[in-house]
C-alpha cells in the first residue's frame, strides 16, 4: 500500500518532448513506473524513445487517457502554460495531477486550484515540487529512485532537497511514500492531506513532517494531528535562522511580521505531540527511535 | 515585490481607480514646484515601504509651494524604522468627509482570495480587526468568478457602508480588484478609501505587491524595483541569476535546493554556538544543476563578502551527480585563481558520492577540506570562522 500512487497507477507525461520532460520521463522508467505516453498538441502523432521503449505522443489529455487508460499526468511545462496544461488535464478528468513546474503565478495557481474544486475528481499535487515516489512501485515526478526503497515511513515536505535529505539519512530504513508537496504560497496537497492519508495507509507506521518558514501550514496541520492522527510523527521545520521580509528561495518561505516563524511552527507541533529534530540528522534519530518503540 | 506609494497610486490611475494628483520629488526644490503644478493646498509624504510614516513625521500638510519645500526639507533623509527617506510625494490636498478600508489580498490557507472591507477606516487595520472585529467584513472571492459590480456591493454592504454610499463605492472596489488581478497582485490595499466633502470617492493611500513570479508577463514590473537600498551583494547575485539573500554572519552557504540551503543555515547557526557564536553569512541556492560556472558565479558573490571567514558547500545530489559537482567546485576554483582566499568545507552525498569525493580529495585544493556529514561539515566551517 501507499498514498496517492500505487501498482494502478498509468502516468502520462504532459511536456513529455521538452528537456526536462524527457529526462525525468527516462528516470520514472527506470523506476519501475508505467508511463504509457505524453502530451504534446504540436507534436502529436509522435513517439519518443527511451531505451527500448517507445512512448506515443497524444494530442491532448483527454485523448492520451482515452488511448492509454493513464491515470496519473506529471506535468513539465513551462510556467506561462501550466495554468491552461493543469485546466485541460482537470477537465480530461485525470485522477492525479502532478505539476513539477517552478515559477507559475500564484493567481494561475489559485485559479486552477478553484477549477480543480468547482469540476472535482482531480488530486493536484504541487506546484514547484518534487512529485511523489512510492518506492519500488512508481515515481511520478523528480524525486531520484535510487536514494532508499520501500518502507515503514511516510513522508510529507516542501522542500525536494529535504525529501532527498531525509530519505537518505532513513535509507536503511525505507519509505511507504514520500511526498513533495512544493514551497508556493498555494499548493494543491496540504500537508493535512498527506497526514490524514498516511493516517489511513496500513504499511505506514510511522510519518516524517518537513516544513518550513512561511504560512501557517504546519500551525494548521498541528491541529490537525492533535485531532486525527493516531501514528507517531516526527517533525522538522528548517528555516530559524531566515530574517523577516526575506523570501528564502520558495516564494512561500517568507517571515512576515510574528508570522511563519520556525520557532512558532515547532512549538505548534510540539503542542500537537510532535517531537520536533532541531536538524535532518536528529529528526531521523528521533524517528529511529520511535519506530524501535513499535 | 513591495511598491512605493506613487507607483501604486499610478498603477490605479492606469486602472480607473479614481485618485489625487501626485508628483514624486528628489529634492526641496522638486517639491516646491510639484507643488505649484499641483496648485492650492498638498501634501507632502515621504515614500518608504514601511507602515507608521505619519507618526514618525514622515507625511506635512503644505498650505503653500513654499511650505511644501520646507516639509520636503524635513522629510528628505529622516529615518523612518530604518528606512532612510530618498523621496518625497507631493500629493494634492483633498477635503476628507469620511475615511473607509478596503483590501483584497491572496489568502493561502483557503486557497483563494479575500476582500477586507471596512466603513470604518484610517485607522491602524490591524487595531480595529483586534478590537472591534465585526466592523471589519472578510468576504472569501473564488478566483474564477473574481469581484464584479454585484459582489463589490455585497461586499461594500458586509464592510457596514450604508445604503446612499454602496452605489458610489462599488465601482472602486471592481476597479481595484481589476489592479489586483490585470497586475498579478496578491496584495492590493487602500487606507484609506476616503468620501471627499464634494462626494467623491478617492484611495488615498495604496500599497501593492506584486508577484514576481508572474514578471514574465508584465515587462514594467522590473523598472518598478527598487536599486537604492539593495545590498550590492545580493544586486550581483540577481545579475548571475543566484538565489542569493545577504544575512550577517561569517560562514558562507551555498547548497542545492531552497529547503535543503535553509536547514544548512540553520546547522551552521547551531554548530557555530559551540565555536565563538559564528553565524551563516547568507542564503545561496544553486539550484539542481550545480555546474562550474553556477558554482563560480556563487563562490565569486560569497568571496566578495568581507565578512565570510569560511564557505560551507552543501550538496546532495539527487537527479544531479555528485561527481559533477565536484568537477563543478574544482573548475570554478580554477576560474576564480587567487581570489580564491577563503577555507571551503565540502560535503557531497548521494548520487555517485564517491566518485565526486574522489575528485576533490584528487585535486587536493589547499583550501578545501571534506566532511562526511552535514553536521560535521557545518561544525567545519563553523570551526574555521572562529579561528
Amino acid at each position: 500500500m501507499s498514498i496517492f500512487l500505487n501498482k494502478d497507477s498509468v502516468v502520462i507525461v504532459q511536456g513529455i518532448t521538452g528537456g526536462e520532460g524527457s529526462k525525468h520521463t527516462a528516470l520514472m522508467l527506470a523506476a519501475g513506473t508505467r508511463v504509457v505516453g505524453g502530451v504534446n498538441s504540436r507534436k502529436a502523432g509522435t513517439t519518443v524513445t527511451h531505451g527500448d521503449v517507445e512512448l506515443p505522443v497524444f494530442a491532448t489529455v483527454s485523448e492520451a487517457m482515452e488511448k492509454t487508460g493513464a491515470n496519473v499526468s506529471v506535468a513539465f511545462v513551462p510556467p506561462a502554460f501550466a495554468k491552461d496544461a493543469a485546466i485541460e488535464a482537470i477537465d480530461a478528468g485525470i485522477e492525479l495531477l502532478v505539476i513539477i513546474t517552478e515559477g507559475i503565478p500564484v493567481q494561475d495557481t489559485a485559479e486552477l486550484w478553484a477549477h480543480a474544486q468547482n469540476v472535482g475528481g482531480t488530486r493536484v499535487i504541487g506546484p514547484n515540487c518534487p512529485g511523489i515516489i512510492t518506492p519500488g512501485v512508481a515515481l511520478a515526478g523528480i524525486t531520484p529512485a535510487t536514494i532508499t526503497g520501500p518502507g515503514p515511513i511516510g513522508l510529507v515536505s516542501k522542500s525536494g532537497t529535504l525529501t532527498y535529505q531525509m530519505m537518505f539519512e532513513l535509507r536503511d530504513i525505507g519509505f511507504s511514500t514520500a511526498i513533495g508537496i512544493g514551497g508556493d504560497p498555494i499548493v494543491g496537497t496540504t500537508h493535512i492531506d498527506a497526514l490524514e492519508a498516511f493516517e489511513n495507509d496500513p504499511d505506514t507506521k510511522a510519518i516524517v513532517m518537513i516544513g518550513e518558514i512561511g504560512g501557517d501550514a504546519e500551525e494548521r496541520a498541528a491541529e490537525f494531528i492533535k485531532d486525527y492522527v493516531t501514528k507517531p510523527v516526527v517533525g522538522y521545520v528548517a528555516g530559524f535562522t531566515a530574517p523577516e521580509g526575506k523570501t528564502m528561495g520558495h516564494a512561500g518561505a517568507i517571515v512576515s511580521g510574528s508570522a511563519g516563524t520556525a520557532q512558532a511552527k515547532k512549538e505548534a507541533l510540539e503542542a500537537a505531540g510532535v517531537t520536533v529534530g532541531k536538524t535532518p540528522s536528529e529528526a531521523a534519530a528521533l524517528l529511529r527511535e520511535v519506530l524501535a518503540t513499535l | 515585490m513591495d511598491l512605493y506609494e506613487y507607483q501604486a497610486r499610478d498603477m490605479f490611475e492606469r486602472h480607473g481607480v479614481p485618485v489625487l494628483a501626485g508628483i514624486i520629488a528628489d529634492t526641496p526644490d522638486e517639491a516646491q514646484a510639484a507643488a505649484e503644478k499641483i496648485g492650492g493646498l498638498t501634501v507632502v509624504k515621504a515614500q518608504v515601504k514601511v507602515g507608521g510614516r505619519g507618526k514618525a513625521g514622515g507625511v506635512k500638510v503644505a498650505p503653500t509651494p513654499a511650505d511644501a519645500r520646507n516639509a520636503a526639507e524635513a522629510i528628505l533623509g529622516l529615518d523612518i524604522k530604518g528606512h532612510v527617506v530618498h523621496r518625497v510625494m507631493v500629493a494634492a490636498g483633498a477635503a476628507i468627509d469620511k475615511e473607509f478600508y478596503f483590501s483584497v489580498l491572496l489568502d493561502r490557507a483557503n486557497r483563494n482570495y479575500l476582500a477586507l472591507c471596512s466603513y470604518e477606516g484610517g485607522v491602524e487595520i490591524e487595531q480595529l480587526a483586534e478590537e472591534r472585529p465585526d466592523a471589519l467584513a472578510r468576504v472569501a472571492i473564488d478566483p474564477s468568478q473574481g469581484i464584479d459590480l454585484d459582489k463589490a456591493k455585497d461586499i461594500a454592504a458586509q464592510g457596514g457602508f450604508p445604503e446612499n454610499l454602496i452605489d458610489a463605492v462599488a465601482p472602486v472596489l471592481v476597479s481595484l480588484y481589476e489592479v489586483f488581478t490585470a497586475e498579478d497582485a496578491t496584495l492590493v490595499e487602500v487606507n484609506p478609501l476616503v468620501l471627499t466633502e464634494s462626494g467623491d470617492i478617492l484611495a488615498l493611500d495604496g500599497k501593492v505587491t506584486l508577484d514576481e513570479n508572474a514578471e514574465f508577463r508584465h515587462a514594467h514590473h522590473a523598472g518598478l524595483a527598487d536599486s537604492a537600498g539593495a545590498d550590492p551583494l545580493e544586486e550581483k547575485a540577481k545579475a548571475s541569476g543566484l538565489n542569493y539573500v545577504k544575512l550577517d554572519g561569517e560562514v558562507g552557504v551555498i547548497g542545492n535546493g531552497a529547503g535543503l540551503v535553509m536547514s544548512t543555515l540553520d546547522v551552521v547557526a547551531y554548530a557555530g554556538e559551540k565555536h565563538g557564536g559564528v553565524r551563516p553569512a547568507n542564503f545561496l541556492d544553486i539550484g539542481g544543476g550545480a555546474s562550474a560556472e553556477v558554482m563560480a558565479a556563487g563562490l565569486d558573490v560569497i568571496l566578495g563578502d568581507p565578512q565570510v571567514k569560511s564557505v560551507f558547500v552543501n550538496v546532495f545530489g539527487g537527479i544531479t551527480a555528485c561527481d559533477a559537482v565536484a568537477n563543478g567546485i574544482v573548475k570554478a576554483l580554477e576560474i576564480i585563481g587567487d581570489g580564491a582566499t577563503k577555507p571551503l568545507v565540502v560535503r557531497l552525498d548521494g548520487n555517485n558520492v564517491d566518485k565526486g569525493r574522489s575528485i576533490l580529495a584528487a585535486a587536493n585544493h589547499p583550501l578545501v577540506t571534506l566532511a562526511e556529514t552535514m553536521d560535521e561539515g557545518a561544525d567545519k566551517a563553523a570551526a574555521l570562522a572562529a579561528k
